[in-house]
C-alpha cells in the first residue's frame, strides 16, 4: 500500500513503482498482481493516484496532427512514399499534396522529386502504423536548400521550448530559418557559420535538456 | 575435492569485478558496455527499423534478432576467424531467445529490432556478458521491456560449486561444468539455462540457488549504469 518511487524519480524497466491498489498504472507501465513496475527507463510521475513513466529515449510514435519533416523516396501512381524517420514509410496522395488541379497525364516528379524534403502533418495512423500524410494545412512546404540533421525525438519539445522560446532565440542569435519535425528531423538554412552555430546549440539543448537553466547555458552559447 | 581453493584466490560465491555503462557508442540508438573480469562486450541496438526480407516481418508484433560476435583478436591464445561461424550463430539465437520473453514490441508491427554484440576481449562467460550488456542497451534505446534479463555463469569445478568460472577454471583438468543462466528480476524466471560437462542433480540444485543471488548482483550493475546515464 504504498509509493516505491519519487516524482521525477529515473527508473528502469522492471523496477516497481507501487505496491498495492491505491495506484493506477498509466503510461508506460503495466500492473502485475500487486504491483506497478514501468516499462521503459524514463521519469517517473505521479498524477493524483496515476503513476505514468516518461520515456528519455526510445524511437517516434507517429501521431495524428504532427508536423513531421520527412523525405520523398518514390513516386506511385497517385503520389509519393516518404521516408518519415521510422520504421514506417508514409503516402502522400496527390489530392493532400497541393491546392491546384493536377491533370491525369502530368509528371509528378515535377511537383515533388525523388531526394525532396517536405514538411508534411500526419492526417491518419492505422492500427499498422500506415501513415497518411497532407500537404494542404498552413505551414505545410517542400524545403528548398539549407540542411537537415537528426536529434532524439524525445527532446523535440525542450528544443522548442515554452511557446517557441528556444527555437526563437536560437533562431535570432544565429541568422538562421529552422523548423522543427516532431519525428526528431532539422531543417536549417542561412549563413554557413549560422547554420553551424545553431547545429551546435541545437545538439547542446538535446544534451543538458534534463538540467536547470538551460535556456541561460544557451544563451550564453550563443554570445 | 582437490579443488579447495580458487585459481584466482575468490569465495566460491564471489563474482569477478563488474563494471557497466550506457550509452557508449553515440550512432546507435540505444549501447552499452558490460565488463565481468576480463571479459568485455559491447551491445548496440538499432531500432525498431523496417525488417526485410519481408517474410520475417510478423503483423502482429515487432521482432528482435541478436548478432553475436568475438573479435578475431580476443582470445587468450590463437587469433579466432573472423565472421560468424556454428557457435557464434548458436549463441545469436539463444540470447535472443532469453531476451525475447522481456521484450514487448507489439506498438511496432512488422519491425526489427537488432541487436549487435561485440566481445573484443574474453575469458569465458561470453555469453552472459553479452545479455547482460544487451539487456541494458536495450533499456537505452528505449524499447518497452517488461523486466531487466541479468545472466551470469554457474557450475561446478571438481566437486565444488562455484560462481562466475573463468576460463583457467572451464579448462581445469577434471570434471567441470559450465551452467550459463539468465534470470529475470521481478519474477526470476530462467530465460537461459545451458550446460557444458558434468554435474549431479544435488550440485545442480545448489548452483541454480547459487545462479539466483549471482544475477541479483548483475541487476546492480545493469542498474547504475542506467541510471547514471541520465545524471
Amino acid at each position: 500500500m504504498s509509493l516505491l518511487t519519487k516524482e521525477r524519480d529515473i527508473v528502469i524497466p522492471g523496477e516497481a513503482l507501487a505496491e498495492g491498489m491505491d495506484y493506477l498504472p498509466g503510461e508506460n507501465t503495466y500492473r502485475e498482481s500487486e504491483k506497478i513496475y514501468s516499462k521503459v527507463l524514463g521519469l517517473a510521475s505521479i498524477t493524483g493516484r496515476v503513476l505514468k513513466v516518461t520515456s528519455l529515449s526510445g524511437p517516434y510514435i507517429p501521431r495524428v496532427g504532427d508536423k513531421i519533416i520527412c523525405k520523398v523516396t518514390d513516386i506511385t501512381f497517385s503520389g509519393w512514399r516518404i521516408d518519415t524517420n521510422t520504421a514506417y514509410s508514409a503516402m502522400l496522395n496527390v489530392k493532400d499534396a497541393t491546392a491546384r488541379f493536377i491533370r491525369k497525364e502530368e509528371d509528378l516528379s515535377k511537383i515533388l522529386s525523388i531526394g525532396d524534403y517536405v514538411v508534411a502533418m500526419i492526417v491518419n495512423v492505422t492500427s499498422q502504423n500506415l501513415i497518411d500524410l497532407s500537404m494542404k494545412e498552413p505551414g505545410m512546404h517542400k524545403l528548398l536548400g539549407g540542411r537537415i540533421i537528426k536529434i532524439n525525438t524525445h527532446k523535440v519539445p525542450r528544443v522548442i521550448g515554452k511557446q517557441g522560446s528556444m527555437i526563437t532565440l536560437i533562431k535570432e542569435r544565429t541568422q538562421t530559418e529552422i523548423t522543427v519535425g516532431q519525428n526528431g528531423l532539422i531543417w536549417l538554412k542561412g549563413t554557413p557559420e549560422g547554420e553551424l552555430k545553431a547545429e551546435q546549440a541545437i545538439h547542446l539543448v538535446e544534451e543538458k535538456s534534463h538540467l536547470e537553466g538551460l535556456t541561460e547555458k544557451i544563451q550564453q552559447f550563443l554570445s | 575435492m582437490a579443488y579447495k581453493k580458487r585459481v584466482d584466490g575468490r569465495k566460491v560465491d564471489e563474482l569477478r569485478p563488474m563494471e557497466a555503462k550506457a550509452g557508449v557508442i553515440p550512432n546507435a540508438d540505444g549501447s552499452a558496455y558490460f565488463k565481468i573480469g576480463n571479459t568485455v562486450a559491447y551491445a548496440a541496438v538499432y531500432g525498431p527499423r523496417e525488417l526485410y526480407p519481408k517474410f520475417l516481418q510478423n503483423p502482429k508484433t515487432g521482432i528482435i534478432r541478436c548478432f553475436y560476435n568475438m573479435m578475431p583478436f580476443s582470445g587468450s591464445g590463437e587469433r579466432i576467424r573472423p565472421g560468424g561461424n556454428r557457435r557464434s550463430k548458436e549463441i545469436s539465437l539463444v540470447m535472443t531467445n532469453a531476451l525475447a520473453p522481456v521484450i514487448d514490441l507489439s506498438e511496432f508491427p512488422n519491425t526489427v529490432v537488432d541487436i549487435f554484440v561485440e566481445l573484443p576481449q574474453t575469458d569465458a562467460g561470453t555469453r552472459c556478458a553479452a545479455i547482460s550488456a544487451v539487456a541494458i542497451a536495450l533499456a537505452d534505446a528505449g524499447i518497452p521491456m517488461k523486466d531487466m534479463v541479468s545472466s551470469v555463469a554457474v557450475g561446478q569445478v571438481d566437486g565444488t560449486v562455484v560462481a562466475d568460472l573463468n576460463y583457467n577454471e572451464e579448462a581445469y583438468p577434471a570434471i567441470v561444468s559450465d551452467i550459463p543462466v539468465a534470470m529475470l528480476h521481478n519474477s526470476k524466471q530462467v530465460t537461459l539455462l545451458q550446460m557444458d560437462g558434468e554435474i549431479s542433480k544435488k550440485d545442480l540444485l545448489v548452483a541454480l540457488e547459487m545462479a539466483k543471488i549471482a544475477t541479483e548482483q548483475v541487476y546492480a550493475v545493469q542498474m547504475k549504469a542506467l541510471k547514471e546515464r541520465f545524471q
